[in-house]
């Protein structure tokens, strides 16, 4: 296989969003036919290409356009570049996406519109993969904003007060992130005049370690700080998600904050500015002091809530803060555990906010004081929240445990007890608040009556249950995974300027 | 370099105006005025003293040129500014249809 695959994985969501308001014109269902199968298509692409990474090459690049780079001069070309890193995040992206697009079919039967949510929400399947298989930061960036102007309106999507007012904060604040991000693109332009990232890589390496470089890699970190929610920049967050269409909400809080800032920062500090735990030590602690921050704060404050969304929202910004730290650590494991926790949670909290919207649908309610004794009425959509709740509070054998026993085991290596402390600790939390949600909603029985529903129709179910299936799988094969994808991927980033050697050559 | 630092305090000004008005086309303003900041950044960064527009013709020699990769940039750049200065708009609309007000002070239905 070469690599003419992969624009696919930009090209046909693009079609797609394209054509659907086009045909649905004539034919409205055939929206929902469209996007199941860019879905299904997607997800069997990323699935059968990162199987052919793991068994065979490094990594596959395309040139658009057939500008391939000759040796010797910069690469004047826009590249392509799949290796097994991106391999594994478009996976869990498009496994989200699939389910996610799964549930909508009779999720959007209370809204109006279906065409121009599937238009959206291609959209944001393009954006999101194509910033994923991009090896030029200015593509990164333009696909970066797709998805993110198209979010932005999916949060707005009921167009009720709230959710104008939620969708206006979140663009506010995520186009001001972006802002800083095209800031700090120009700034390394400045200073190494390429935008191919393992060129600029190279280039940057020669120039040095100058004030206007760390100035240019703040201003990165902040846009992406802000894109990922983290704390002091994650006030959108508890607003934009909870607003927006529990497919939407599960694909935002799984996927998109973890591709548009965790993996974005990573791949641009680890593969391009080359900075590890050795290099840069005050740097990496700074990135355990904002995880640690993320999960405490997020911990706390979702443990306060009352609106089912909106804890699930909290939780986000405090695993989010997990993902971070696991960075931060830098060491093997715990940038393993790290990408095993994108996995992992990606896949529970999906499952956790699908849950969410079939209780918000058939109950009327997402009051977590209003709700009671679902479990005898929405079984499915009870047990399936059970699991995923215990996947994401790191609960055996679930995949969300060996995700927090790698993070922690990281930081024991790297002697940070207190790191490893906190970290336990608020899995601890974590479980509490979910807990809080699993007994309010579904197991309460005396006080109140319990809320009159019916369970949720079935292909949101069979969404959910494709979520749980994975979550048990990927824990109980977490070993031939962690050898098979999580390394490997790691290793790509622990190779800091190999990423240059793997595109280029030389 | 006098240039550069107007730049960045054209874009400070413009985060001010984002953090400290009331009124919803005022901060869309000031996002503007961020993003033209930026955008005159970056068009600025491929500056060259005494250089000639990027037009190869018999006439001039190959080597004198501004960077034309940065003018295309800022292009796309400004493509993108423009969708989301029009969606940041028709936003405030329809939340001015919902509260009647474009004051974010009695904008606050959501809490927590």
């Amino acid at each position: 296989m070469d690599s003419n695959f992969l624009p696919l994985f930009v090209a046909v969501p693009l079609a797609a969003a394209f054509l659907t308001p086009l045909v649905s014109k004539f034919w409205p269902k055939l929206a929902d036919v469209i996007g199941n199968a860019v879905g299904a298509v997607l997800l069997g692409l990323s699935a059968y290409g990162l199987l052919y990474l793991v068994t065979g090459t490094e990594s596959l690049v395309y040139w658009v356009g057939g500008w391939r780079p000759v040796p010797g001069l910069p690469p004047l070309g826009i590249a392509m570049v799949y290796d097994r890193l991106s391999a594994l995040v478009v996976l869990v992206t498009n496994i989200v996406g699939f389910c996610a697009l799964l549930y909508s079919v009779r999720y959007l039967d209370h809204f109006t519109a279906r065409w121009k949510f599937y238009t959206l929400f291609m959209l944001i399947l393009a954006g999101m993969n194509g910033l994923l298989i991009s090896g030029d930061l200015f593509n990164m960036f333009v696909f970066l904003e797709i998805s993110a102007i198209a979010s932005y309106a999916l949060v707005a999507f009921g167009t009720e007060a709230e959710e104008l007012e939620a969708g206006f904060k979140y663009m506010v604040l995520g186009e001001v992130g972006g802002a800083a991000i095209l800031f700090g693109i120009a700034l390394l332009y400045a200073q190494a005049s390429t935008l191919n990232l393992a060129d600029l890589g190279r280039q940057l390496a020669g120039i040095g370690q100058t004030p206007l470089f760390w100035f240019a890699v703040g201003t990165l970190l902040l846009g992406f700080a802000v894109k990922m929610a983290m704390v002091p920049f994650h006030s959108w967050l508890p607003d934009a998600h909870p607003s927006a269409p529990a497919p939407v909400s599960a694909f935002l809080s799984g996927v998109f904050i973890k591709v548009a800032g965790v993996y974005a920062m990573s791949r641009l500090v680890f593969n391009v500015f080359d900075l590890s735990r050795a290099t840069a030590p005050v740097f990496f602690d700074l990135l355990v002091g904002f995880g640690l921050v993320s999960i405490v704060a997020g911990g706390l404050l979702a443990n306060a809530q009352r609106d089912y969304k909106r804890l699930l929202a909290y939780s986000s910004i405090s695993q989010i803060g997990y993902v971070l730290l696991g960075l931060g650590i830098g060491t093997e494991w715990a940038v393993i555990g790290a990408l095993f926790h994108v996995a992992a949670h990606g896949l529970a909290k999906g499952l956790l906010f699908l849950g969410s919207g079939a209780v918000e649908m058939q109950a009327g309610t997402r009051d977590l004081d209003r709700l009671s004794g679902l479990e005898t009425k929405m079984p499915a959509t009870a047990w399936s929240h059970v699991l995923g709740s215990l996947s994401l509070a790191g609960v055996p054998p679930f995949a969300g445990f060996f995700s927090k026993l790698f993070i922690v085991l990281g930081a024991i290596q790297a002697r940070m007890y207190w790191v490893a402390v906190v970290a336990v600790l608020f899995s601890g939390v974590t479980l509490a608040y979910l807990t809080k949600v699993t007994h309010k909603a579904f197991f309460r029985r005396q006080g109140t009556e319990p809320t009159p529903a019916r369970e949720a129709p079935g292909t949101m179910v069979a969404a959910m249950i494709v979520l749980v299936v994975l979550s048990v799988l990927a824990g109980l094969a977490f070993q031939p995974l962690v050898a098979g994808v999580f390394r490997p991927a790691a290793e790509v980033l622990l190779n800091g300027l190999g990423y240059a050697r793997m595109v280029l050559g030389g | 370099m006098v240039a550069f630092l107007a730049c960045v305090l054209l874009m400070l000004y413009g985060l001010y105006v984002v953090v400290t008005k009331r009124n919803l086309i005022k901060i869309v303003i000031g996002f503007s005025l961020i993003e033209y900041a930026v955008n005159l950044f970056f068009a600025l960064a491929g500056f060259r003293p005494q250089a000639l527009a990027p037009i190869v013709t018999s006439l001039n020699q190959p080597r004198n040129f501004v960077d034309p990769l940065p003018q295309a940039l800022v292009l796309t750049a400004i493509v993108i500014g423009l969708s989301t200065t029009a969606l940041m708009l028709a936003l405030a609309m329809r939340i001015y249809e919902k509260y009647k007000t474009f004051d974010i002070a009695e904008i606050r239905r959501l809490k927590g």
